[in-house]
């Protein structure tokens, strides 16, 4: 037993050498905190992850991602505390519920910490809570000019498929969709969960008790790919309307085969990179762009795959 | 039982006697005062600080707003894991804590924002509705005869349902904002949300011992103005925790209750009393965490608490309970709950790579139950 301690912590103490060599290892040039909002379980982050060390490199800083584990907002907001109180030269932030992560934003900007706000959020929040910028899409906006699309296909009446259901913003995409076909949103947004088989199984059972439904709206890979999946199994893909926010590996394949008609793409790529070059470059020559950055929507189709479907999941 | 019984007399709460007893061992003080069951956790909390000043000391772990960052995520594991702890120690589980802390937050918000009474008001049906629920789970364990196990995890999934599905139906949202406004200058929300020592801050930011802010409409301010409500009612807990468990009667009906729970109802000890008690005070330590919480952030969400129960549970576990009751200490979970929440902050601090997180988290349990299992065994001699 004393042997089997003595060995447990001789490798705690390993490892934790190694993790100090390579902190101080990196320790030149700017270093920037990028802060998200999205569970472990999140695939779709990676592209955030990838596009935040590929800039990192080229612009010669040190990067770091953090994320709450579970994805509770209010765990994020001690990682916004935290982050500030490690003195970064920049910190990079999601704002997926204003009134929990106000308080930390403003205490990082009050100590002279320039944020910019991506992905989730408004401009005018970000504005609100002293940031630099915002980087995203607009999702109310975005998810308006889907549904204005859907009802030029022809479309009355949608399911959406929301797997962040506790995430308001990402709900204002079906809000948008609902108000761009015209119709009520009403019930026909689900709370489908995080668990694949949980979400198939629910979007089945769904449109076996709704079969008039014209069409389904799912707000990432997280949904998306289990929807695809329980349109295969009843029969209806290829069939019913089917458009997504977001692009991965599967909704790729999806809208390739003629399952999915559109993919909204928000180039999370931009919203990783461009913050981290504006920032180096507003902290090394004072420069800042004047206005915020739209890093969508764009509409994938069938038409235009090669590229997306080279860096899907990857950088796209 | 057995530890409860040499630091604390007999179950009766009598004194010990003066006279030299041939039937009690010789024990020496030293020994006496290394083999308690926070040993463990003494020694990890050692060992967790002179890690994470080797590696992180430069990278404001150790300066006033990172102090109090750990200090505030230690501070709710301490809350949960209090409550849990005595649970325990009387030999059950409660798996609803965090859809318990979603749950309360949610009645808060509920009544002060949407239904407009007063925000005490709300705070104290929130407090009432959770000792109800922890009444109900104790009382189901108790008349089942089911492991508290099987039922609390009923009431996780029940709990966290309900808190979406009021959520839903009563504003249309899964999170309800608005909470601060209407717990402006109320006296309860500002036991649970206020700070304390503000002036002693301003005082030490006007000296330039801690830095300020520089910009903003905080311009001027101290980066802390003061140490949080949550802090206070952490050590409070863990000190009244303590205090029950190893200086009073009630203390030793928990251990008994925990330890072998026939044996004590036929020496008089009230067990499904003392357990429906601690469900209860389960619950109201959760809820103490998400008044804390609601009052802060100002909103409540569907979704907060999620695995609480489980952070509750390991830190009572490194702070060298046992699983299956009797056995445990309030300090060592305080302990549990410094070394998770310093672990937790001190490896974003130290710059680990996020997701090796779980990993050291789970090295670090180990170790723990490691070191727990070989120093609890000194104590009792089993083998």
């Amino acid at each position: 037993m004393r042997r089997l301690i003595g060995c447990l912590l001789a490798g705690v103490f390993a490892v934790g050498s190694v993790v100090g060599l390579t902190v101080s290892a990196q320790a030149e040039g700017e270093r920037f905190v990028l802060v998200s909002h999205a569970p472990d379980s999140d695939s779709w982050w990676n592209t955030i992850k990838n596009g935040l060390t590929l800039a990192g490199e080229h612009v010669g800083a040190t990067v770091e991602y953090r994320n709450p584990p579970t994805g509770d907002i209010a765990d994020m907001a001690r990682i916004i505390e935290q982050a500030a109180a490690s003195n970064p030269d920049g910190i990079i932030t999601t704002l997926a519920d204003a009134d929990v992560l106000r308080g930390p934003i403003e205490n990082a900007v009050a100590k002279g910490i320039p944020v910019i706000i991506i992905n989730s959020g408004t401009p005018e929040q970000a504005a609100d809570v002293g940031a630099l910028m915002y980087v995203g899409q607009p999702e109310y906006d975005a998810g308006l000019a889907a549904g204005q699309r859907a009802k030029r296909d022809g479309i009355g009446s949608f399911l959406c498929v929301n797997h962040v259901v506790s995430n308001p913003v990402v709900g204002e995409r079906c809000r948008g969709f609902a108000d761009g076909l015209g119709v009520e949103l009403g019930s026909s947004m689900i709370d489908s969960g995080q668990d694949p088989s949980e979400i198939k199984n629910k979007v089945k059972a769904y449109l076996a008790a709704n079969p008039t439904t014209e069409a389904v709206l799912t707000l990432g890979p997280t949904s998306a790919d289990p929807t695809i999946e329980a349109l295969k199994e009843n029969g209806m893909a290829g069939s019913l309307y089917f458009g997504t926010f977001d692009l991965g590996t599967e909704i790729v394949k999806g809208i390739k085969d003629g399952t999915i008609q559109w993919g909204i793409d928000q180039q999370p790529f931009l919203q990783a990179y461009l913050p981290v070059v504006v920032l180096a470059n507003y902290k090394r020559y004072g420069v800042l762009p004047g206005n915020n950055i739209n890093s969508g929507p764009g509409f994938v189709t069938k038409d235009a795959l090669g590229k997306v479907e080279e860096f899907a999941g990857e950088y796209r | 039982m057995s530890q409860a019984d040499t630091q604390t007399g007999s179950p009766n709460g009598g004194p010990p006697e003066e006279d030299v007893d041939e039937r009690i061992r010789e024990v020496s003080s030293l020994r006496k005062a290394l083999v308690r069951p926070e040993l463990g956790s003494i020694c990890g909390a050692v060992l967790v600080f002179v890690f994470f000043f080797l590696i992180a000391r430069d990278s404001g772990m150790f300066s006033p707003e990172g102090i109090l960052n750990w200090s505030v995520v230690s501070a709710q594991f301490a809350i949960i894991a209090v409550g849990a702890c005595l649970l325990m120690i009387a030999g059950e589980f409660d798996l609803s804590v965090g859809s318990m802390i979603g749950f309360s937050g949610i009645i808060i918000a509920l009544f002060s924002v949407t239904l407009g009474y007063p925000m005490w008001l709300a705070i104290i049906i929130a407090f009432v509705v959770a000792l109800g629920i922890g009444w109900l789970n104790g009382y189901l364990v108790i008349r089942t005869g089911l492991p508290s196990f099987i039922v609390t995890l009923a009431f996780l999934y029940i709990l966290r349902g309900l808190t979406i599905f009021i959520a839903i139906k009563t504003t249309n949202k899964t999170i309800i904002g608005g909470v601060r406004d209407a717990a402006e200058g109320d006296w309860l929300a500002a036991v649970f949300g206020g700070k304390i020592f503000k002036g002693l801050f301003v005082w030490l930011g006007d000296q330039g011992i801690i830095s300020t802010f520089v910009a903003g409409n905080r311009a001027g301010e101290p980066v802390v103005d003061g140490i949080p409500m949550l802090i206070v009612w952490a050590i409070g807990l863990v000190i009244f925790g303590h205090i029950l468990l190893t200086r009073t009667r009630f203390g030793n009906w928990i251990f008994a209750a925990g330890g072998d729970a026939q044996a004590a109802r036929y020496t008089g000890v009230p067990v499904n009393r003392v357990k429906i008690l601690m469900f209860m005070f389960t619950a109201f330590c959760a809820t103490v965490f998400a008044t804390c919480q609601v009052i802060e952030f100002g909103s409540a969400a569907a979704d907060r608490g999620l695995l609480k129960e489980f952070e509750a549970i390991i830190s009572v576990v490194i702070g060298g309970a046992l699983l299956t009751g009797g056995y445990g200490s309030v300090v060592g979970a305080a302990l549990g709950a410094l070394i998770f929440g310093v672990v937790q902050q001190g490896l974003f601090f130290a710059g680990v790579e996020s997701s090796l997180f779980r990993v050291f988290l789970g090295v670090i349990l180990l170790l723990a139950v490691i070191l727990n299992t070989y120093i609890r065994r000194t104590i009792t001699g089993e083998r």
